[in-house]
């Protein structure tokens, strides 16, 4: 019973205990407990990581109305094995010119910064690899790496459409930083804490995205950009520059890339599922019952994490495979004249409001809360509406032709 | 000699070392990535002291922000990324002079600090580092007004930065 309510304790007590057992000190038995755990944890993301190549191909198959693959295995689930095996058997070509040291850590790098994210990801209540209590700065942090790693992608690779590739992804990442730094202070606000555990388990009487549907979607929208899927995907871009920052890269290298990417996409459904749909719990007290006490154990919690992160995973495709790609300027004048103030908004509207409804019950604080997000809402659009209104005006005043733009 | 002792080691010479090729290195953009790699090393000091708020910040502002606006900068205003230009002027010897003294009084006034041989307490349990931060920063018997200045300066940039933008547009 020990190891289904608190299964990582028991397996590292157990170790430590053969460990010492052996005649190890306690301090070696530690690291070496450590060493373990980090690689369990790797492994099990990078797994995780090969079913996602699946999960991508059959629902963007389902999208554009296919199959997806099929061929191999039962539902074609052997065939991101033969993928990964056509990837490491290809020629490993590095350009003529191209800096050698540079462009080899760059995949490194890409794939280092999604994987450190998993530290602070957490599973069930008991299974997490650190509680951070500068945890919602770290998302930052570890994305600002990931940035790292495209810039010197496409400058080392000396090709002009991969420099092009890494200025436009950049730009993009620079500026959706900014708003989604900003929404995550609503969280930590309404939270009272940046540690992602403590975030989880404020929200285990009501989720955040109740409380905040704006903060949710413009998280949603900046995480998107900052993965650079489309509708963001300007750095990849095929029908302009080819393929963007990874055009030179062959085989695994590109591997990594690609799986970086989607191991970062399936990630940011699991914030989307932490910050603001309960992550692990979230149950609307429901758990407190004895009935409904099962709901406390950490498989479960693992099995319900997994289900929202790949929901969210899903919705971030959904978006993906639905939209067009928009224009730079369009992308750059939507980040800082709509998404940077109405995320400025929402954050003041949550500060002031969840200090001034602070004696309220639970379901009147959502409420109130719920309804300002919705005034805000409805204000936005209002203007939004009333300036492309005029700009049509302008437009049809100006010229007799079709108003171009 | 501890683990700890082993990895401050193991990160001071990273720092040097990356520091050290930041200054040699003929090339723009692997002078910037290397300072890049100067910066991580000062990230894991601030993550040994248990600075973790420090380390994140450190990691967010300096390697995503300022770094990567470096090579940006250095990308956009070069027309050969692989140009190689010589690192010296012909006065480096009046720097190497000036940088040699504010070394050799900075080291003087470290020694002579009391604090220099003590050795650092551990944070007792239960304290919220990162809270008692922010209730300094906005406190008005400590950080505040400082915290405000500094807010206000930022400011008086992001307004200049506007103007010198908007400037530019109407000129065209």
């Amino acid at each position: 019973m020990v190891f289904l309510n608190d299964p990582i304790n028991f397996i590292s007590g157990w170790i430590r205990g053969l460990l010492t057992g052996w005649g190890l000190t306690e301090s070696l038995a530690t690291l070496i407990i450590y060493l373990i755990g980090i690689t369990v944890l790797i492994v099990f993301a990078m797994i995780l990581d090969v079913m996602l190549v699946w999960v991508e191909r059959k629902v963007v198959a389902r999208f554009q109305d296919r199959l997806g693959p099929n061929r191999i295995g039962p539902f074609g689930l052997i065939q991101p094995f033969a993928d990964i095996i056509k990837m490491v058997i290809k020629e490993d070509i590095t350009p003529a010119g191209a800096d050698r040291i540079v462009y080899n850590i760059a995949p490194v790098l890409a794939a280092t910064s999604v994987i450190l994210l998993w530290a602070i990801l957490p599973l069930a209540s008991s299974i997490y690899g650190v509680d951070l209590n500068v945890g919602l700065l770290y998302i930052v942090a570890a994305g600002s790496l990931g940035t790292l790693a495209i810039i010197m992608a496409g400058w080392s690779s000396n090709n002009k459409y991969a420099l092009l590739g890494a200025f436009r992804m950049v730009a993009n990442m620079i500026s959706y930083e900014i708003p989604m730094v900003i929404i995550l202070l609503v969280p930590t606000i309404l939270a009272d804490t940046m540690s992602i555990k403590g975030i989880t388990q404020a929200q285990s009487g009501m989720w955040f995205a109740i409380l905040s549907p704006l903060a949710f979607i413009i998280f949603l929208i900046s995480a998107i950009a900052e993965l650079g899927r489309s509708p963001f995907d300007l750095n990849e871009a095929e029908s302009e520059i080819v393929s963007g920052f990874n055009v030179e890269y062959s085989g695994m290298k590109f591997g990594w890339f690609y799986a970086g990417e989607l191991l970062h996409a399936f990630t940011f459904g699991g914030f989307i599922a932490v910050l603001f749909f309960g992550g692990y719990g979230g149950f609307f007290g429901l758990e407190k019952i004895s009935l409904f006490s099962w709901l406390n154990n950490p498989f479960v919690q693992a099995v319900v994490f997994i289900a929202k992160a790949m929901f969210g995973y899903w919705v971030i495709m959904w978006i993906k495979y639905s939209m067009p790609r928009i224009r730079i300027d369009h992308m750059l004048a939507f980040n800082w004249k709509f998404l940077t103030p109405l995320a400025l908004v929402v954050l003041v509207n949550t500060a002031i409001l969840s200090k001034v409804l602070i004696d309220l019950p639970t379901w009147g604080y959502a409420l109130c809360m719920f309804f300002s997000n919705i005034i805000i809402g409805f204000i936005t659009i209002e203007i939004l509406r009333s300036y492309g209104r005029k700009q049509r005006k302008a437009n049809e005043s100006t010229s007799p032709q079709v108003a171009q733009n | 000699m501890t683990v700890e002792q082993i990895i401050f080691i193991l990160t001071g010479a990273l720092i040097l070392g990356s520091a050290l090729m930041v200054v040699t290195t003929r090339k723009l953009i692997q002078a910037a990535l290397w300072l890049v790699s100067a910066l991580f090393g000062v990230t894991i000091l601030y993550a040994i002291l248990q600075a973790n708020f420090l380390a994140v910040v450190q990691v967010v502002v300096y390697i995503g922000a300022i770094a990567v606006l470096f090579i940006f900068t250095v990308m956009l205003t070069r027309k050969d990324l692989r140009d190689q230009n010589s690192q010296t002027r012909s006065n480096w010897w009046i720097a190497a002079v000036l940088g040699g003294l504010v070394l050799t009084g900075l080291i003087f006034i470290i020694l002579s600090q009391p604090a220099f041989s003590r050795t650092a307490e551990a944070i007792p349990a239960g304290v919220d580092t990162l809270r008692n931060l922010g209730t300094a920063l906005v406190s008005p018997d400590a950080y505040v007004l400082p915290f405000e200045a500094a807010s206000v300066l930022l400011l008086a940039a992001l307004v200049g930065a506007v103007y010198i933008a908007s400037r530019t547009g109407e000129e065209k």
